[in-house]
């Protein structure tokens, strides 16, 4: 009994990652209305940067802040500079500029700080908690996904400007009717999606390591709590992505050879969700009429 | 003065020229209906008129030209345009529908006096404000477009089919509201309508769409008395 209590608690603080992930990407789904499959690639690179400045003497939430300005001006200059451009292609073009984005940015950060796994510090105290399963930097980290779920909630749900966002992704003729700049809408989308995966891959980095290839399963697991919990909900997301990690953790704990099916597992959770539940445990049911 | 003065209004989808020297006039306050069969370019015009279609010609708002103006900025001349298929946003609640429809506004006052309105008018919004948008009957999603209409305190309206798709009672009870608002409010309205029955009855002046080309344009009797008019459109 107690060991399943350590293994749900270890899975929460697994599954905050994933959390923190899949609140990018409701973040960029409710601005674009599509997912961003470069978005991992977008926060490491962002992590990169994070490094860099810490590596030139810059305390940790110093280079945090300034990482997080950084990623909003890039996540911006993309969209302006790459996918506005094709945003009127067809899906298989955008589809191709995502990828594109996503090899220019792991060459880029492989050949600006090397291929090599380098340590990343974290910002909380290193005490271990509940019989050495969860670390200071673990509740730091759900601390701060919990924080972002806030303000994301916050924003789309009270702030005008959240709304006029949500309203341009799903309808961006009729949102300019009713005078919603959309361009500008979706460069703010764009813009507060890179800075939320930056604020991720700088909370992940201290447990995967920082290298080109950290975002690889993470993102996948991101994209997955996302759906689990339902693209339109950004506490759903969040939920999904706690749910993922406990029933990774569990699975590897009480399912001989368990530690091999994780991913599996993980994957048929999303399916079964999916088919009793298509909009995710707490996305909305929309009815189309016609 | 004409509050919407139009002259020699040209419109293209890519390189296929679909308006075709188009004159318009509706003085302020007034209401004219733009009749025509399907394909006749009927949204094309009104698409052309928010900026929503590569287009030429002279186009003058409220004093102001508009042949160049983005949608966004045609908006803020005071322009509510409810567009075909009514342009709802499915996954935004209806209150969320019409608070985004005054995001351009500064008064507050005056949108808390226009939320009081439009639920008055439409208590059916009133009672699903909270609901999504997207599971609205086709008649409710209507009231909501214009709805949202009312909540840009507009100067001119230019309404796309509003009687498309409805039951004939609804289609009714809209175009008594439409009348109500007009009569009410001073606004302006441009309609465009397959339904000329309906058009007729509430446009003072009417214009007739043929294939992209104003053909015929008078008061709403003179259509009303006229053979072809009545024989095609009126089907009597
Ligand atoms: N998006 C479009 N691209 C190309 N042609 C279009 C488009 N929309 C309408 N058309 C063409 O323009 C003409 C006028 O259409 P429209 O303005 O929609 O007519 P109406 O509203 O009177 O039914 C039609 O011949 C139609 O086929
Ligand atoms: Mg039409």
């Amino acid at each position: 009994m107690e060991l399943l209590l350590q293994q749900i608690i270890a899975g929460l603080a697994t599954g905050g990652i994933y959390a923190c992930f899949a609140l990018a990407v409701v973040m960029i789904y409710q601005a674009i209305d599509h997912f961003n499959f470069a978005q991992g690639e977008m926060a490491m690179f962002s992590t990169y940067v994070a490094w860099q400045l810490m590596a030139w003497g810059l305390s940790f939430w110093l280079a945090f802040g300034l990482t997080f300005v950084f990623s909003l001006v890039m996540g911006a200059f993309l969209y302006l500079v790459v996918l506005k451009p094709v945003q009127n292609a067809s899906a298989l073009s955008q589809i191709v500029a995502f990828i594109a984005l996503m090899c220019i940015f792991n060459s880029l950060a492989g050949t600006i700080w090397d291929y090599s796994v380098k340590p990343f510090p974290s910002p909380f105290p290193e005490t271990a908690l509940f019989g050495a399963l969860v670390t200071g930097h673990d509740l730091g980290m759900i601390a701060v996904t919990l924080i972002m779920l806030a303000g994301v909630f916050y924003f789309f749900k009270f702030s005008t400007l959240g709304l006029a966002m949500r309203a341009a992704a799903q309808n961006p003729e009729s949102a300019q009717l009713c005078g919603v700049r959309v361009q500008m809408m979706t460069a703010l989308g764009w813009a507060l999606a890179a800075a939320i995966g930056s604020v991720a891959g700088m909370m992940v980095a201290y447990k995967v390591f920082l290298e080109p290839n950290m975002m690889y399963s993470i993102i996948l697991y991101g994209f997955a709590a996302a759906i689990v919990g339902g693209l339109d909900s950004p506490a759903g997301a969040v939920a999904g992505g706690f749910l993922l990690g406990v029933v990774e953790n569990l699975t590897g704990v009480y399912v001989p050879g368990g530690s091999e099916l994780k991913l599996t597992f993980a994957l048929l959770l999303i399916v079964v969700v999916l088919m009793f539940k298509p909009t995710g445990l707490f996305g909305h049911r929309v009815v189309k009429r016609v | 003065m004409a509050f919407l003065q139009v002259d020699g209004l040209d419109a293209w989808y890519g390189k296929t020229q679909v308006l075709f020297g188009c004159d318009i006039t509706l003085d302020e306050g007034g209401v004219i209906a733009v009749l025509g069969a399907n394909g006749a370019g009927k949204t094309t015009l009104l698409r052309a008129l928010s900026g929503m279609v590569r287009r030429q010609g002279r186009i003058v708002i409220d004093g102001t030209p508009a042949d160049q103006l983005s949608p966004e900025a045609v908006v803020r001349l005071g322009v509510a345009h409810v567009p075909e298929g009514r342009g709802t946003f499915g996954r935004l609640t209806v209150e969320e529908n019409l608070r985004l429809a005054a995001i351009i506004r500064k008064d507050a006052a005056g949108v808390r006096r226009d939320f009081t309105r439009v639920y008055d008018y439409f208590p059916r919004l009133h009672e699903r404000r909270s609901q999504q948008a997207g599971t609205l009957s086709g008649g409710e999603q209507q009231m909501l477009a214009i709805g949202r209409a009312l909540m840009l305190a507009p100067k001119l309206m230019l309404l796309d089919e509003p009687s498309f798709g409805l039951a004939p009672q609804v289609r009714r009870d809209i175009f008594l509201i439409l009348k109500d608002i007009s009569r009410s409010s001073g606004v302006s309205m441009l309609v465009v309508e397959q339904n000329a029955a309906l058009a007729l009855d509430l446009a003072s002046h009417a214009y007739l769409l043929e294939t992209g080309r104003i053909v015929l344009s008078g008061t709403a009797d003179s259509f009303l008395a006229d053979d072809t008019v009545r024989r095609t459109y009126l089907g009597y």
